[in-house]
């Protein structure tokens, strides 16, 4: 059986609108806005990519919080990025990644004005770069969450070559999710997790946090019916006054997680304060290479200064910080579709397929669920 | 709108998206002089002057050599498939080559006997041409510049005859001949040629086995016309069918409405889509036509289609409305959302 077939279970129709009906029941008989949070760029791909918004009820709404790795990555680590490539060394990172600006300019830019950026898919692919041109020195932009984080874990304990450095800009998704759980600001009523962070991690790490809200939290998978269906969940427990940590995502998401994958991480990194692009720094949300990995250290080795704790920056005018969190809409951010748009960004959440201004704008939704305001 | 003084060209601009467009209109529509039955405003595949189409293409295609054709073959059927989306049948090419100090001839012969491979399969003559060399380092191996012309053929007349029953259409296949009503057809699979290109690109550390669809659609189009009611044709290739939708909606001012469980795609395409996070609207043909017929002509449009071996895999996907703005798909579980133009080459997603 093919991937692609494996997973078309995922998308039945039928399936897909027996839960869709079941969820506009329970909503009917819960009669007051839900607004629901999810915290990872895939998860709002699957749901605007198969257009599930238009599929809810109207006092169901579905929010995009901190997430996107491209949205949450410091301007001045993109910085450090753009100056390592302006001054000769190979560049490596993902797609959506060149593209956000950082104070100055993108890795995009950069290549525009002659930086080496490669685009790659993983790690490997960079080791196996650096391993093929020995006379240059590479550096991997590490960016995104423990999803990503344990791959270069497993290579650096592997053994890199000694032209490959990195500047790492991981940051832990329990610790953004449970800050953001605990906050009660933001009037959001309960959290779809990201599966594949969660397969990482394990349940486990969330339930301090979720004794202190809560409020209802679903693993959720990223096809169609694992987000329909944790939606369904999130509104039972709400209809039923009885708030827990449920697992939709039962294929790959257990209480303890990926114990080998945490053992690499162990070794390799230690949690320190991490800075969310634009809203705060999060107690514990930040990986940071060990003393033993230090020589691999693109910020070490460069003599690059650490900035990750403390670095604010905003784009004048914009409240990309408040999207990312969001307690805003697109809409109410001035330089919305103004000065800043897909074909011309100035926020990182304008920048990637996974930000909420760039969906919002690509996908021209103007006001997905007006009953949900409060 | 582009900063004249402080912008500079980056990759985006020559990736079909809306970057290249506001390139063209903010900078090369200066050209426009008023001139051509079709002129350099209607941004279309090609240009008509004197009952003659005339269009053109670069192509740096890479890898040069790659599963299902090279830089050769593509330089052939992506001109040829420019003139033959307006109605015209192509005749005649121009040839440019500019090569880097150090290519190997071996490889140069492997390209011109794709060239000319691919040219008696369409049936058009390379008459004409030019070489350069530039030193090495200077440009990345080669380059390759077609232009080709092509007449009016009369299965052309033939089809804007059998339109005239339903509308007033202009004389060539164009935009402004869709009306509310119309059906969206696509003559086979979507997305192998970029998927071929992407997986036999170095780091991306996967494999698929799908041939690029590089071919000449000249006769094809000679077939559907004869069969009459096509509105406008034209070949999804960069920026996909996401880009060429949203400019069929633009230039007819009318909105578009697809359903996604009716687009052809091969399983390894669809697989590869899946795995690197990638839209399959967007990616590239160089071997496909999207039809906009009227709709009593699609059943036999479709029968033209599927007895043509470069149309065996086409499919109904949707249809032109007015009671739409844009171009809205209807998901797999019943979902809609609008698709907009693709901005830059597809990039795979991080997470």
């Amino acid at each position: 059986m093919s991937y692609s077939s494996l997973l078309r279970y995922y998308k039945d129709p039928t399936l897909s609108k027996a839960i869709t009906q079941k969820i506009a029941e329970l909503a009917k008989k819960i009669d007051e806005g839900i607004m629901i949070m999810h915290v990872c760029g895939s998860h709002e791909w699957t749901i605007t990519h198969y257009g599930i918004r238009s599929l809810l009820p109207d006092n169901v709404e579905v929010r995009a919080g901190p997430g996107c790795p491209v949205c949450i990555t410091p301007a001045t680590d993109i910085d450090d990025a753009v100056k390592l490539a302006l001054d000769g060394i190979v560049v490596t990172t993902y797609g959506d990644m060149s593209r956000a600006k950082g104070t100055k300019m993108s890795l995009e830019e950069a290549k525009a004005n002659g930086g080496d950026i490669r685009v790659i898919y993983g790690i490997q692919d960079a080791v196996k770069m650096a391993r093929m041109e020995p006379n240059k020195q590479f550096t991997f932009f590490a960016v995104g969450m423990d999803t990503t984080a344990p791959a270069t874990a497993f290579e650096l304990l592997k053994g890199i070559p000694n032209n490959l450095s990195f500047l790492i800009s991981y940051r832990y998704t329990p610790a953004i999710q449970g800050s953001v759980m605990e906050s009660n600001v933001l009037g959001i009523d309960a959290f779809i997790s990201a599966g594949h962070s969660v397969t990482v991690t394990g349940l486990k790490p969330y339930y301090p946090y979720f004794l202190k809200s809560k409020k209802p939290m679903v693993a959720t998978g990223f096809e169609p019916l694992d987000v329909l269906m944790s939606i369904y969940m999130i509104l039972k427990q709400i209809e039923e006054g009885y708030p827990k940590i449920e697992n939709e995502y039962t294929r790959s998401v257990t209480w303890e997680g990926n114990i080998k994958a945490q053992e690499v991480m162990e070794k390799v990194y230690d949690l320190d304060e991490g800075y969310v692009r634009g809203v705060a720094v999060f107690p514990r949300a930040g990986f940071r290479l060990k003393e033993d990995f230090k020589k691999y250290d693109a910020r070490v080795q460069y003599g690059l200064k650490d900035r990750t704790k403390t670095s604010d920056e905003h784009v004048a005018g914009a409240r990309c910080g408040e999207v990312v969190m969001g307690t805003i809409d697109p809409p109410e951010c001035p330089l919305y579709m103004k000065k800043c748009s897909p074909q011309d960004p100035k926020g990182a959440p304008m920048v990637s397929q996974e930000g909420t201004c760039w969906i919002w704008a690509m996908h021209k939704i103007a006001n997905p669920s007006p009953k949900c305001r409060r | 709108m582009i900063n004249m003084e402080k912008e500079i060209v980056t990759l985006l601009h020559g990736a079909g998206g809306s970057y290249m467009n506001s390139l063209i209109k903010d900078v090369f529509l200066g050209l426009y002089d008023g001139y051509g039955e079709i002129g350099l405003n209607a941004l279309d595949d090609g240009a008509v002057i004197n009952n003659i189409i005339f269009t053109t293409d670069s192509y740096t295609v890479r890898p040069i050599f790659f599963k299902g054709g090279n830089i050769g073959r593509l330089s052939v059927t992506g001109t040829v498939n420019d003139v033959a989306m307006m109605g015209g049948q192509p005749i005649a090419l121009s040839l440019g080559v500019v090569l880097e100090e150090g290519f190997p001839i071996q490889d140069l012969k492997k390209i011109t006997d794709g060239i000319l491979s691919t040219a008696k399969e369409a049936g058009v003559h390379v008459v004409t041409g030019d070489t350069k060399v530039m030193e090495r380092g200077k440009i990345d191996g080669i380059i390759i510049n077609t232009a080709g012309i092509g007449v009016r053929p009369s299965q052309l007349d033939h089809n804007i005859q059998n339109l005239r029953k339903t509308r007033e259409p202009k004389n060539w296949l164009v935009p402004l001949n869709l009306r509310p009503g119309d059906k969206i057809i696509v003559t086979g699979t979507i997305g192998d040629h970029a998927i071929s290109i992407l997986s036999s690109r170095e780091g991306i550390g996967f494999e698929v086995n799908v041939s690029s669809d590089a071919a000449p659609l000249n006769r094809t189009m000679l077939n559907v016309m004869e069969v009459g009611g096509v509105a406008d044709a034209k070949d999804p290739t960069r920026g996909g069918l996401a880009d060429l939708l949203n400019d069929w909606a633009e230039k007819s001012g009318l909105g578009i409405y697809i359903k996604e469980e009716k687009i052809p795609a091969r399983e390894e395409v669809k697989s590869a889509v899946e795995f690197l996070g990638l839209d399959l609207l967007e990616l590239g043909n160089e071997g496909k036509a999207v039809l906009a017929v009227s709709p009593e002509y699609e059943n036999d449009v479709l029968n033209a289609l599927w007895s043509d071996p470069l149309g065996k895999d086409a499919q109904s996907i949707g249809e032109v409305r007015k009671d739409i703005e844009g171009v809205i798909l209807e998901t797999i579980i019943g979902g809609k959302r609008y698709i907009s133009r693709p901005i830059g080459d597809p990039v795979p997603r991080i997470c």
